[in-house]
């Protein structure tokens, strides 16, 4: 499975060459001769190669099959495990080369399997396995081992070693996740320079020498990338192995579909495999325009959150005696009723539906549709920490438009720790020297080592930092020396999106044909504002929702697989309108602080238990595939919401309404192909036809008018930035024992020379006072924070929270650090 | 702790200036350390870490490769005795055996009270003096078991400290290149042409 991206499924016995017949030239003019091409004689076929093409892709994509270790499409050639050797003819006679580390030359003649070639890659192998402990009975990765395949397909059979192999002490952590066993290890030098090239993370190292050459951490300094996963799958033998899945099945026992990550918006491609109707991995699939077979470890490793048995499995409505588990049947007359009463009493003015952005298009649509039935003025699939839609209606970028664009701006969050894998394309563009980023930040981020111009300003005036920069003859220049994207997001939740719109609209008045690529994090985000779930009018949004509720105006609060007491940054209005929302239905798939306030829970289908399509922030919509039944009782979104819609009265579903009539999950996926204006094209012909996925439409609007209000900072305040880790509270994290424990946790960072002019001792709890409230939480002396400003992580278990202190309404918020 | 002392700092950083890429100044910065506490020390792997800009891994990835770098302390004086083929015919066996129950320790470890370190060693160029052995990377030709004892006696008597400086000393002065003495490397990034010793090829011709 780990070799997806690389070995084609071609049968190596089967003979290619074309069998004789005369092909009969059709009398068309010549056609240009490409100057790019190169042609060479492939175990006696003549192929057409293209310049800079390395031997072993041009055998590989021809049908031959040459056995290798450490060549990885995605990453450099270094030649460590020499099992790729062929024997080239470059006009000097027959030679011995590894394929992986040689171009094509122009009749070049290349043999994979002449008898001298398969000799030398047979002794590769017995030189391979001279110290490998073949300890595969008990090894995770028996069965789709590249090294015991090729050991059986290309190897001698038996070997001349009888010397005592290597010893090391068997699998020792190099990480919370990631296991190492260096007997294993072939040395490919694959995970130190995934380590290196692709993720930045130089923290594995091949060590000593010779003999004694083994993949290394630094004491104490473990391997903690949030892209440490890749190396397990890359790993052509089992040396690592990820601590979620060791020992839970044999290759064998899995089942596989693929799908789409649906934990951030970047959309990464997916197989999800199971065993015994429980999730056990997902491995990256290689998806050209989004994620080069790469996933971040949250995408990679949340399945344990699906498995979970804190899972809503049941109903649930709440009686006297608190909520109880009851029949789906009753908990939706219950939920039907609930509308109804609001309706009655309050009109369609009383209610509001959040959420939506963490399901499918499929369960977005259905949930938009019922708003538009009840004529919803309130919805949101954000939740007071995104853009206004109007971002997504600028002339959109793609990954790959970003990752080759001359410049690109980043305004926005740290890309490392909310859209992992695109923050490997960007950093990739910048370090191959295709891009320079000008990134616009409060705050040092995980970009910003690879950022041509690292661009730091006071938080709220991200607007003017753009002025100033654009008329910076450098940047100037840089700026219109090539395509311009901009990559936006929300770069502080402790402050309004008006500085960072205005930001926006500051580098399109400057640079006109630049494109956007929206930086919203969750997973279907941009689908479900596309749907259905983006308020009206601004009077509708989220904010303007919690307010509604917690002046006592909303009847029946609806949350869509959303916990605002989690995911709003204002906590503080969360909480009021929670209490002040006379009615709650929640539909989601674990019990959050939310949940337990609810009237009727109902149980949601967890990814991996339900298809559809999703889409990423591209707009590019790819499929989702049901893998697992659903935990209890659990039903999909939008089943739940078709139900509901077909309940209510004389507002229902009904006659020629696009989900009238719908029975599964496709039968939805027709009527937004029909019906959603932006969707025409995304038919489900077109997802099978499509390996990449389908765009699906643009909208096209102006962004909205901001009038950025930030008052000056007293000079005893400190300005509060607010940011997303990759590990927090949400679910998916907090779910999954092994991701749960790598959150950071709460706490205020503060500059050591701010933290003596204070006089506080790192590490004490000090009170934080916004103009808001006050929030006790420890200080943890950090170098990478500016002077004058508090740095927190988002949604962080601790003592203290910090999002006590945030005020959705204000443009900036700053705070006193008091002593206690 | 064992990190540079303020006095080595300023001198890796004369050394990392010589460089056009910073990370070149790595294993002449290890030497400093290892000169500076007669092993590199973890604490200042991770400050030449910090002062050549990569990972503590990378600094110890490189500096593990080279046998002369020691990540444990070892005595003041290491005895390298030559086990190689030469010395191994004219009783280097015979010498190590001795060298172990004249130390009291075996091949490998360090005398109680810190001063030797006894180690086996490959071919030390010295094999018409066989055999031979290095304190310190300094020889000692033809050694016999009683040369042995006579020289632990005077090593211990500080008797050859004006020959035999301590363990990772690199040397009794220190060259300071003068900024106009530089060879002016070129960061490889920079490179446009070949070495100047090389011809610019000639334009292309048409054949
Ligand atoms: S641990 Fe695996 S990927 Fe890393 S060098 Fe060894 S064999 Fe290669
Ligand atoms: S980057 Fe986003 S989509 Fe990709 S694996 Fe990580 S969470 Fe999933
Ligand atoms: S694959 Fe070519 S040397 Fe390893
Ligand atoms: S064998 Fe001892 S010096 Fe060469």
């Amino acid at each position: 499975m780990s070799e997806e991206t690389e070995a084609p499924d071609v049968d190596p016995t089967d003979d290619a060459t074309p069998d004789g017949d005369t092909v009969v030239e059709a009398v068309e003019p010549e056609p240009e001769p490409d100057p790019n091409a190169v042609a060479v004689t492939l175990n006696g076929r003549e192929v057409v190669a293209q310049k800079g093409d390395l031997v072993i892709a041009v055998a590989e994509s021809n049908g031959a099959t040459v056995p290798h270790f450490c060549y990885h499409p995605r990453m450099s050639s270094v030649g460590m495990c020499r099992q790729c050797l062929v024997e080239v003819d470059t006009g000097r006679g027959m030679q011995l080369q590894p394929s992986c580390m040689i171009t094509v030359s122009p009749d070049m003649k290349i043999e994979t399997e002449s008898p001298t070639a398969k000799r030398a890659q047979e002794g590769m192998v017995e030189l391979l396995l001279a110290n490998h402990p073949l300890d595969c009975p008990v090894c995770d990765k028996g069965g789709e081992c590249p090294l015991q395949d090729q050991a059986f397909a290309h190897g001698p059979g038996e070997s001349r070693f009888v010397e005592e192999k290597r010893h090391y002490e068997k699998p020792i952590p190099i990480s919370d996740l990631v296991l190492l066993d260096r007997e294993r290890c072939i040395l490919c030098d694959r995970c130190t320079r995934f380590a290196d090239e692709v993720a930045g993370d130089k923290l594995i190292h091949f060590t000593q020498r010779g003999n004694n050459t083994q993949v290394m951490t630094f004491p104490d300094e473990p391997f903690a990338s949030y892209f440490s996963g890749n190396t397990v799958q890359i790993c052509p033998v089992g040396a690592l192995t990820a601590e979620p899945y060791r020992f839970k099945a044999r290759p064998w026992d899995l089942d596989q579909v693929e799908s789409t990550c649906t934990t951030c918006s970047v959309g990464c491609r997916t197989v999800v495999q199971s065993s015994r109707d429980e999730l056990l991995r997902y491995q990256g699939v290689d998806s050209d325009p989004v994620n080069h077979g790469w996933l971040c470890d949250r995408g990679r490793f949340n399945f344990e959150a699906t498995n979970s048995d804190h899972r809503i499995t049941d109903p649930m409505v709440r009686t006297d005696a608190g909520l109880i588990e009851t029949r789906w049947s009753g908990a939706m007359s219950s939920a039907v009723g609930l509308i109804n009463e609001a309706l009655s009493t309050g009109g369609p003015d009383s209610i509001a539906i959040l959420g939506g952005a963490r399901g499918s298009n499929e369960d977005a649509f259905a949930w938009g549709q019922l708003a538009d039935a009840i004529d919803v003025p309130y919805r949101d699939a954000q939740l007071g920490d995104g853009l206004p839609i109007e971002v997504l209606g600028q002339r959109r970028a793609t990954i790959d438009e970003a990752a080759n664009a001359a410049t690109i701006v980043l305004i926005g969050p740290d890309l490392k720790e909310e859209l992992p894998v695109l923050f490997l394309r960007l950093r990739d563009a910048a370090e191959k020297g295709r891009s320079k980023i000008v990134e616009f930040s409060a705050v040092e981020t995980g970009m910003s080592r690879y950022a041509w111009k690292s661009i730091r300003h006071e938080s709220g005036t991200q607007h003017d930092a753009v002025t100033a920069a654009v008329a910076d003859a450098d940047i100037a220049a840089q700026l219109a020396s090539g395509p311009v994207v901009v990559v936006v997001g929300r770069p502080n939740l402790a402050e309004s999106a008006d500085a960072t719109v205005a930001a926006l609209q500051n580098v399109l008045n400057a640079v006109p044909a630049a494109k956007v690529l929206p930086a919203l994090r969750r997973g279907n985000v941009v689908g479900a504002l596309s749907l259905g779930m983006a308020p009206t009018s601004p009077d509708g949004d989220a904010i303007a929702a919690l307010n509604a509720a917690a002046d006592g105006k909303i009847g029946l609060l609806i949350l869509v697989g959303s916990d605002p007491l989690n995911d709003c940054p204002d906590t503080e209005l969360a909480r009021r309108a929670l209490a002040g929302a006379r009615r709650i239905i929640s539909v989601d798939t674990h019990p959050s602080e939310s949940t337990h306030l609810a009237d009727v829970v109902l149980a949601a289908a967890a990814y991996g238990e339900k298809s559809g399509t999703t889409t990423n922030l591209e707009g590019r919509v790819t499929t989702l595939a049901q893998k697992v039944t659903a935990a209890g009782t659990a039903r999909p979104d939008w089943m739940i919401a078709v139900e509901l819609g077909t309940s209510i009265g004389d507002r229902s579903f009904t006659g020629d309404h696009p989900l009238a009539d719908v029975a599964t999950v496709d039968d939805v996926t027709d009527a937004i192909a029909a019906t959603a204006p932006l969707f025409p094209a995304v038919t489900r012909e077109a997802l099978a036809a499509s390996v990449d996925g389908v765009m699906s439409a643009q909208p096209a609007a102006a962004l909205p008018d901001v009038t950025v209000e930030v008052g000056g900072r007293n000079s005893y305040d400190y300005r509060l930035v607010v940011n997303r880790k990759l590990y927090d509270r949400a679910v998916g994290t907090a779910m999954s024992p092994s991701l749960a424990k790598l959150a950071p946790g709460a706490g205020a960072h503060v500059h050591p020379l701010d933290l003596d002019g204070i006089g506080v001792a790192a590490g004490s709890d000090v009170r934080l006072i916004s103009a808001k409230a006050t929030a006790v939480l420890p200080v943890i002396a950090n170098n990478n924070v500016p002077r004058g400003v508090v740095w927190a992580p988002f949604n962080q278990s601790g003592a203290g929270s910090i999002e006590d202190i945030i005020d959705a309404a204000a443009a900036t918020t700053d705070v006193r650090i008091e002593r206690i | 702790m064992s990190r540079l002392s303020d006095h080595n700092v300023v001198l890796a950083k004369e050394i990392i200036a010589r460089y056009p890429k910073q990370k070149s100044a790595l294993i002449p910065l290890v030497h400093l350390s290892q000169e500076q506490n007669g092993y590199v020390t973890e604490d200042a792997m991770r400050h030449i870490a910090e002062l050549v800009n990569v990972t503590p891994a990378e600094v110890l990835g490189t500096a593990s490769f080279y046998e002369m770098f020691k990540f444990e302390p070892v005595g003041k004086y290491v005895v390298n005795v030559c086990t190689t083929l030469s010395c191994a015919l004219l009783g280097a066996g015979e010498l190590m055996h001795h060298a172990e129950e004249k130390l009291g320790v075996k091949a490998g470890g360090t005398t109680a009270d810190g001063l030797i370190t006894l180690e086996p060693a490959e071919c030390q160029a010295a094999c018409t003096e066989a055999p031979c052995l290095q304190v310190n990377y300094r020889h000692k030709y033809r050694v016999t078991p009683a040369d042995f004892d006579a020289m632990i006696d005077d090593l211990r008597a500080g008797k050859l400290d004006g020959e035999i400086p301590p363990h990772g000393t690199l040397g009794t002065q220190r060259q300071h290149i003068p900024d106009d003495k530089g060879v002016g490397a070129v960061h490889p990034d920079d490179v446009t042409d070949g070495p100047a010793w090389i011809p610019a090829p000639a334009p292309e011709e048409s054949n």
